[in-house]
């Protein structure tokens, strides 16, 4: 697929790079030439300097035979007129622009046909907000990614000595909680994925993913680790976008604190914010910390624009006795660095977001993709059509299907049901199918098995 | 000196415009045939005359007003008003002094209420509809009537306007143009002021009476065409209409309009200082209500409540009405009535005192010092219904409320000096700064403000104008800075 990118920032470098390694033609536009000529270092792309709204730029990017355009410059004023141009002159045929004013967002209107032609809209601030809230809801989840509208979860949690089923076969799973149906998805061990069976002993330490409906997810973690009292201080470092619409999330449920050094910016949180006590001073000062109690805090999220801090405010708090410490990282290396140290929980926001972009790039149809374990699984929603003959997976049991290696179908929803997949669920027409792929490489595999054969049309 | 003539040359303008007020009560004593028409038509005559001439002499120094020029001309307005209005009380009541007459037209226009005069029952209708007109022109504020009528005062307008409207944060964007806002304001004030006449006639009173207290409920004066006040009617159902208009006209006529606009009361909801003034005052009545059935005042609790909510809700919205004799109640009642007056009104309101919102800011003011004391770096804005308050709002209620306290306790120590009993003192000060009408002690509401001397009167009457002109607005006349060029 031909694929044009606007904007080399962080959203736009990633998409890039996670794109270009399943075998697209990307071409990147920026302003800033040095970003670009970085980027051309490391992947095997086009790349293109010059304002991403302006036709001429446009057309040397090559949009006339352009697939999908992914607008996602700092500007949502440059990403709305991109968008608009490029179906108004050159008939692109997906456009997809990163909306960050809520201004905009909350008059859909302005995005339809008629006026500025965005097909769909992401707002990454906004995902990563719901990615950290659900964290804050579920201190002892390491992950927790919704599918179906919220209504399925896929979990991620580290077992622990106390959990009941720690140090039992995973067949145990059953007869403990008879009434709750879950399905466990993979297990890491010091980072490996291991093979599984409903004989596979469970040890302290794992990474066990499982997939749950939605109001059963503390109850499936119950079995794998002691649990924690519920969450009730939450203190923020950095008042930027992220951290500004966390604590307004956060706020009406939550004692939030936020700490943010820029005066200016401190003036205009406490203004937008009701409830969040607002703190001028800066997240690594040890003493701050201290005075305001940080051996109180049961999650701690350091979320300013530099890793370097973010990662020893982080270490000073979970050292001033934090809870659960949340550090937001945007270089790679350090994320693998960190998580699973002193630090709980390592964010990349990057691998956050990108999932919302993959699942409008991916071939079939594709409802939701989360990014796994850095980038290196992946989790799919996806829509199966067709019949028993176009379709390789309509009206053939789980056990049936002849799944890639690392492939787990986790739970199939039908008709707004959720049913959590066993060997003899028989998979039908329009089924959300959730599964979940421990191997990046795998997943044009996966695709390929759900796409209905060309006989259907 | 030029510019003090500029001054004089709007004042005699003003002055003319002003005459225009009497066509109200020459109108009455048509209707009424009381004998009065002569006297009103040749005060009319006077004052248009003095204005024309005052107009005609300066007119060389017609020009824009600057800001402090503008202060100047609200005070000498607000002096010269009451000065020419004694004109008919003089030529129809015998024997009233000039000092008496002043402090009768002061308190009209102040919307005080309280009164030197007695026998009100036995005066010309046409005189009553005088005094209530005053209190109802005082209401919105005559300068604003000004504006609203006379887009003459060009830039200077909107300082004047400033000067006069009460409350700390003034800058209503109602419409963009002042004189629009104006417009607005009086066109709400009229609206809802025949809207009271109408439910008054429905509850029983005759039309004179109708009109001459929904002018004194909605501008908040408190005259009354009675010497029993309302307690004259008796009735409960005229009560409760002038509760409920009092508790309109005590909340910002911005909302009003505002609502009244978008045919939406849900603004009301948003009007966080007219919520908290309502609040206050209903909390209040059930709470001295009961407490008056507990002391036995009354001998049940409908009683208490009904007499304890009047009461209540006009001196604490500096009405002052009376229709009990609350001075015979038992003492924590009354003074928890005079504290109302001083805290309940609404800025942009026919209230005077301190207003709610000010009140709102000290609390929390207040509260964030204590904020300040357990988190020093919090970073805690003052906000009011979601909006933030600048710091320099905050260091203005602190420099008024000072300024509040310094007068009332300055105009107490001059009553003192002249041999007046201290609840007497207290309470005349505080019903006057605050224009709410009757105190306690030989000024309650039994009696009058007749029994005082010249002296005392004359310190009462200052009270009331610098209490009308929230303190500041006068002050600033007395300050060698104002006076340097």
């Amino acid at each position: 697929m031909k694929i044009l990118i606007l904007g080399a920032g962080q959203v736009g470098s990633t998409v890039a790079e996670s794109l270009v390694s399943e075998a697209n033609d990307i071409t990147v536009v920026d302003t800033d030439s040095e970003k670009l000529r970085q980027l051309q270092d490391r992947l095997d792309l086009r790349t293109l300097t010059g304002n991403a709204a302006h036709p001429s730029i446009l057309e040397q990017a090559g949009i006339v035979d352009t697939d999908i355009l992914l607008a996602v410059t700092q500007s949502d004023e440059v990403n709305m007129v991109a968008c608009k141009l490029a179906a108004s002159l050159y008939n692109t045929p997906t456009r997809i622009a990163r909306i960050r004013s809520t201004d905009y967002l909350e008059r859909q209107e302005v995005f339809s046909a008629d006026n500025f032609c965005v097909d769909f809209s992401i707002c990454p601030e906004q995902i990563l907000t719901e990615y950290i809230v659900k964290l804050i809801e579920f201190p002892e989840a390491l992950q927790v990614l919704e599918f179906a509208g919220g209504r399925v979860s896929l979990v991620a949690v580290r077992a622990f000595e106390g959990g009941p089923l720690v140090g039992r076969p995973l067949r145990f799973l059953r007869a403990d909680m008879p009434q709750i149906d879950t399905r466990v998805a993979a297990i890491f061990r010091q980072d490996r994925s291991i093979n599984m069976s409903g004989d596979t002993v469970v040890e302290a330490g794992d990474e066990v993913f499982f997939i749950a409906a939605t109001e059963h997810i503390r109850a499936v973690m119950q079995e794998l680790r002691r649990m924690d009292k519920p969450t009730k201080r939450v203190m923020i470092i950095g008042g930027g976008n992220i951290g500004r619409r966390l604590a307004k999330t956060l706020e009406r449920s939550y004692q939030v604190k936020l700490i943010e050094h820029n005066k200016k910016a401190c003036a205009n949180l406490a203004a937008e914010l009701t409830n969040t006590l607002v703190l001028n001073g800066d997240g690594t000062d040890e003493q701050l910390l201290q005075q305001e109690n940080v051996g109180e805090i049961d999650v701690f999220c350091s979320l300013t624009n530099d890793d370097e801090n973010n990662i020893m405010s982080a270490l000073l708090a979970k050292q001033g006795g934090a809870r659960k410490v949340i550090a937001l990282i945007n270089r790679s290396a350090y994320v693998s660095l960190v998580q699973g140290g002193k630090i709980d929980i390592a964010l990349s926001p990057a691998q956050v977001t990108i999932g919302s972009l993959l699942a409008y790039v991916r071939q079939g149809d594709v409802a939701a993709v989360h990014s796994l374990r850095r980038g290196a699984a992946e989790a799919l929603e996806l829509v199966v059509h067709g019949d028993r003959v176009s379709s390789k997976v309509v009206g053939r049991r789980i056990d049936e299907i002849d799944s890639p290696k690392g492939a787990t179908i986790g739970a199939i929803l039908r008709g707004g049901r959720v049913i959590i997949a066993h060997h003899e669920t028989v998979v039908e027409a329009e089924d959300h199918i959730i599964v979940f792929v421990n191997d990046k490489r795998m997943v044009r595999k996966v695709e390929r098995l759900f796409q209905v054969n060309l006989g259907f049309f | 000196m030029p510019r003090a003539l500029t001054v004089i040359h709007a004042l005699g303008l003003m002055l003319v415009v002003f005459s225009v007020a009497y066509l109200m009560p020459v109108v009455a004593s048509l209707v009424y045939d009381d004998g009065t028409l002569i006297d009103f038509l040749l005060a009319m005559i006077w004052t248009a005359g003095t204005g024309l001439l005052l107009w005609l002499l300066t007119r060389r120094y017609k020009g824009e007003l600057s800001i402090r020029h503008g202060y100047l001309l609200v005070v000498a307005m607000w002096t010269a008003m009451p000065a020419v209005a004694t004109l008919p009380l003089l030529l129809v009541v015998d024997g009233l002094s000039f000092t008496d007459a002043y402090f009768e037209t002061m308190s009209g226009i102040t919307t005080t209420g309280a009164t030197v005069l007695s026998g009100l029952d036995g005066l010309p209708p046409a005189i009553n509809l005088w005094r209530h007109e005053l209190n109802w022109l005082g209401g919105m504020g005559i300068i604003v009537l000004a504006v609203a009528v006379l887009p003459l005062l060009g830039v200077g307008g909107r300082q004047l306007f400033k000067a006069e409207t009460p409350g700390p944060m003034k800058d209503s964007a109602l419409a963009p143009r002042i004189t629009e806002t104006a417009r607005n304001l009086w066109l709400v004030y009229t609206g809802i002021t025949l809207a009271c006449i109408a439910s008054l006639k429905l509850a029983g009173m005759n039309w004179l009476d109708a009109i001459c207290h929904a002018f004194a409920a909605m501008g908040l004066g408190g005259f009354s065409t009675h010497d029993a006040s309302v307690g004259y009617f008796n009735s409960p159902v005229i009560e409760a209409v002038l509760i409920v208009f009092m508790l309109i006209a005590a909340m910002n006529f911005a909302t009003h309009f505002l609502a009244w606009r978008a045919k939406n009361l849900k603004l009301y909801l948003r009007d966080v200082e007219g919520l908290a003034t309502v609040a206050v005052t209903l909390a209040s009545c059930v709470g001295i209500g009961t407490f008056l059935w507990w002391q036995g005042t009354y001998p049940g609790f409908w009683t208490s409540l009904r007499h304890a909510s009047f009461n209540l809700v006009s001196i604490a919205t500096d009405c002052g009405f009376v229709s009990q004799d609350f001075n015979q109640w038992p003492i924590f009642a009354p003074m928890w009535m005079l504290f109302l007056s001083c805290v309940v009104a609404s800025s942009g309101s026919t209230g005077g005192g301190i207003k709610m919102v000010r009140t709102i800011i000290l609390f929390k003011q207040a509260g964030r010092e204590l904020v300040k004391l357990l988190h020093p770096a919090a970073v805690n804005p003052m906000k009011i219904g979601g909006h933030v308050i600048a710091n320099n709002i905050v260091f203005a209620v602190l420099g008024f409320i000072f300024l509040y306290f310094m007068s009332v306790a300055t105009l107490t120590f001059m009553l003192l000096i002249s041999g007046l009993d201290f609840i007497s003192a207290f309470s005349a000060v505080i019903a006057c700064i605050n224009n709410a009408g009757p105190g306690l002690g030989v000024v309650g509401p039994a009696s009058n403000f007749g029994v005082l001397s010249d002296f005392q009167t004359w310190v009462c009457t200052l009270a009331m104008l610098i209490g009308r002109l929230e303190i500041f607005t006068v002050l600033i006349l007395f300050t060698p800075h104002f006076w340097r060029r």
